[in-house]
């Protein structure tokens, strides 16, 4: 008889300091068929050497992934305005440009500024003139902030060029041990940042309406337990860790309640936190699973995954009646429901023919549209503008993130360039 | 089957906070002054194990438990027989196989005392928390079949990984098959 020793949690001193390298990149699979055209010209930089901020390259990323837009190449260009001189619109009508964007920077008194302006080609009007100043090293900021506002003005809908992903990655280490990583990036895959690490099991992770707060689940504990963070200063508390699941954190639309999941009375049941009192309600009570709870828009009620019928499917219940609705009855596996902002479209991984896909279902007449064509896609998540799905799918074995409009007509994948494992994004509130 | 005994210590965790201040402000001039400026992170690493500079760390005081039970102290678990039962898709139910595997299981827990472990996992299809709750069911569907065989079920402990701790990397039912299980410790 031999003794050994099992550590659940193995020793970890790891710190990042600061934005590192980005993970992941991006490449676009398809956008819509009438793409606007915009010029963004390279932008003029009035400082000393070089520009600290590839401005223009930013901003073309950005409308890029939308899909909304068609990016004049610079090599294309006739002519290279600022906002200091003369446009020539007919360089820009020859090109089918239907929008010119030209901007400079330079630093002043310590503060990056940029001047942006933006052009419709075709009246030869400017529409929007913008100065942006934020600190030295925030080019990126300025040139996600110009995305957003020429986003904006060209489609009235916000941009979502400032949002930012939470998401979850495993690897192996020079150890060959398995180690968890919650991590934080901008919408594009830029300026990753660790968030949390361990040698256990991390998922779920979910936003605070405010942006700030975060709630995921750790198994650092050697159980299941749910914690809470602050993303600017670190502070966490652990929400619960009770025997069995502690799963599935969802924070109400106000922000004071988390929806969850806990084991503790037998089988999977949802509960209400209520994070001001710390009392916990039960809001479910069945003996199938019931698991993976999302607020409704008004924070009224819940929509959640139950085998209560024999498979998964996606029920509704109203926290005030407690009634429960089914909303799904097409195909034998419906899971992990998301809904939009407005509570019109039903986002959730569909089970067709065995394989796992991303569907949208429009509640107002039910209708249901596959939106992925790969496989084992999971863990769907809306833009805050309500226009894109970002989930996890597999690419080349390795499971890596993407994104697709709720009408399918838009597709990107970030594909991580290390050997990790990416999943489980969480979209930012805004 | 070879009996064995493993000491399985649920080691202290410790928790590094670093607060990073570095705020900076960006304006839009012809709209009210914005703040949207590079929010930093700081980023929390947890550990745990013998090494006494994480020992020294102490969990902070502003980290509370909200709803349930601390298990930062750490506890002792001993466990007499290892064993791993393999499940059907989506099914939790026991094969003839696994129930002889059990029942061997079970009778070798007569002889001993010390508390077990059962951990219920799941493969990589379908959603990750329903996975979880898929094996919970498998590992409960396992300690209840021991306690039937004569086990108290104050010496078991059943958690449920899901899919986040495979035993075989890959795709395909072969992966799979091995990943669906439930293992005793």
């Amino acid at each position: 008889m031999r003794d050994s020793l099992i550590f659940t949690l193995a020793l970890s001193l790891f710190l990042f300091s600061g934005p590192s390298q980005a993970e992941l990149t991006i490449e676009v699979v398809s956008g819509i068929d009438q793409q606007t055209r915009i010029a963004v010209v390279p932008f003029e930089w009035k400082g000393s050497g070089l520009s600290p901020t590839e401005f223009d390259q930013i901003i073309s990323n950005d409308l890029q992934l939308s899909g909304l837009f068609e990016v004049i190449a610079p090599r294309n260009m006739l002519s290279f305005p600022s906002p200091d001189t003369d446009v020539n619109f007919r360089d820009w009508r020859i090109l089918d440009a239907d929008y010119l964007l030209v901007g400079s920077a330079e630093v002043v008194a310590g503060r990056l500024v940029s001047e942006v302006q933006l052009y419709d080609v075709l009246s030869g009007r400017q529409v929007m003139a913008r100065r942006i100043t934020a600190g030295p090293q925030d080019g990126r900021d300025i040139s996600h902030r110009i995305s957003d506002l020429a986003y904006e003005e060209i489609t009235g809908i916000s941009g979502i060029a400032e949002s930012r992903i939470l998401y979850v990655t495993d690897f192996l280490n020079a150890n060959g041990e398995r180690r968890y990583r919650l991590m934080l990036a901008d919408q594009d895959g830029a300026r990753e940042q660790l968030v949390i690490e361990s040698a256990e099991p991390i998922m779920s992770p979910a936003w605070s309406p405010n942006g700030e707060d975060i709630a995921y689940v750790s198994f650092e504990t050697g159980r299941a337990a749910i914690f809470m963070q602050s993303l600017s200063t670190g502070v966490r508390e652990q929400l619960t860790s009770f025997v069995g699941i502690n799963g599935a954190p969802a924070f109400s639309p106000d922000g004071t309640k988390v929806a969850l999941v806990l084991s503790k009375d037998g089988n999977p049941e949802i509960y209400v936190l209520n994070l001001a009192t710390g009392d916990f309600s039960r809001i479910t009570d069945h003996f199938s699973i019931d698991t993976e709870p999302n607020w409704t828009p008004d924070g009224q009620g819940l929509v959640f995954t139950s085998d209560r019928g024999g498979r998964p499917q996606i029920y509704e219940i109203d926290l005030q009646t407690g009634r429960i609705a089914r909303l799904t009855f097409r195909g034998d596996y419906n899971a992990r429901p998301r809904l939009s902002a407005d509570g019109r479209f039903l986002v959730m991984v569909h089970r067709n023919e065995g394989v796992y896909h991303i569907a949208v279902q429009d509640l107002t007449d039910d209708t249901l549209i596959i939106v992925t064509q790969t496989q084992l896609d999971e863990s769907p998540t809306i833009s805050p503008n309500g226009a894109l799905v970002m989930y996890a799918t597999k690419l080349n074995g390795n499971s890596i993130l993407a994104a697709v409009s709720l009408d399918a007509g838009v597709k990107y994948n970030l594909p991580a360039t290390s050997s990790s494992e990416v999943r489980e994004p969480a979209w930012s509130p805004n | 089957m070879k009996a064995k005994l493993n000491l399985l210590l649920a080691g202290t965790f410790a928790v590094m906070l670093a607060a990073c201040s570095s705020t900076s402000t960006m304006d839009t001039a012809d709209s009210s002054t914005e703040d949207a400026s590079a929010r930093d992170t700081a980023p929390v690493v947890v550990g745990t194990g013998n090494d006494t500079s994480v020992d020294s760390m102490a969990m902070p005081a502003d980290q509370k438990i909200i709803g349930g039970s601390s298990v930062s102290n750490g506890g002792t678990m001993v466990a007499i027989a290892d064993a791993t039962l393999y499940f059907g898709f989506d099914l939790s139910t026991l094969s003839p196989q696994t129930r002889a595997a059990l029942t061997r299981v079970a009778a070798a827990l007569r002889t001993t005392t010390g508390d077990i472990r059962v951990e219920g996992h799941a493969d990589e299809r379908g959603t990750r928390e329903y996975n979880i709750a898929l094996a919970e069911r498998r590992a409960k569907t396992a300690a209840d079949f021991l306690v039937l065989q004569g086990v108290s079920s104050s010496r078991i402990e059943t958690i449920s990984y899901g899919e986040e701790r495979p035993a075989a990397n890959g795709t395909g039912e072969r992966v799979w098959s091995q990943n669906r299980r439930v293992e005793i410790k």
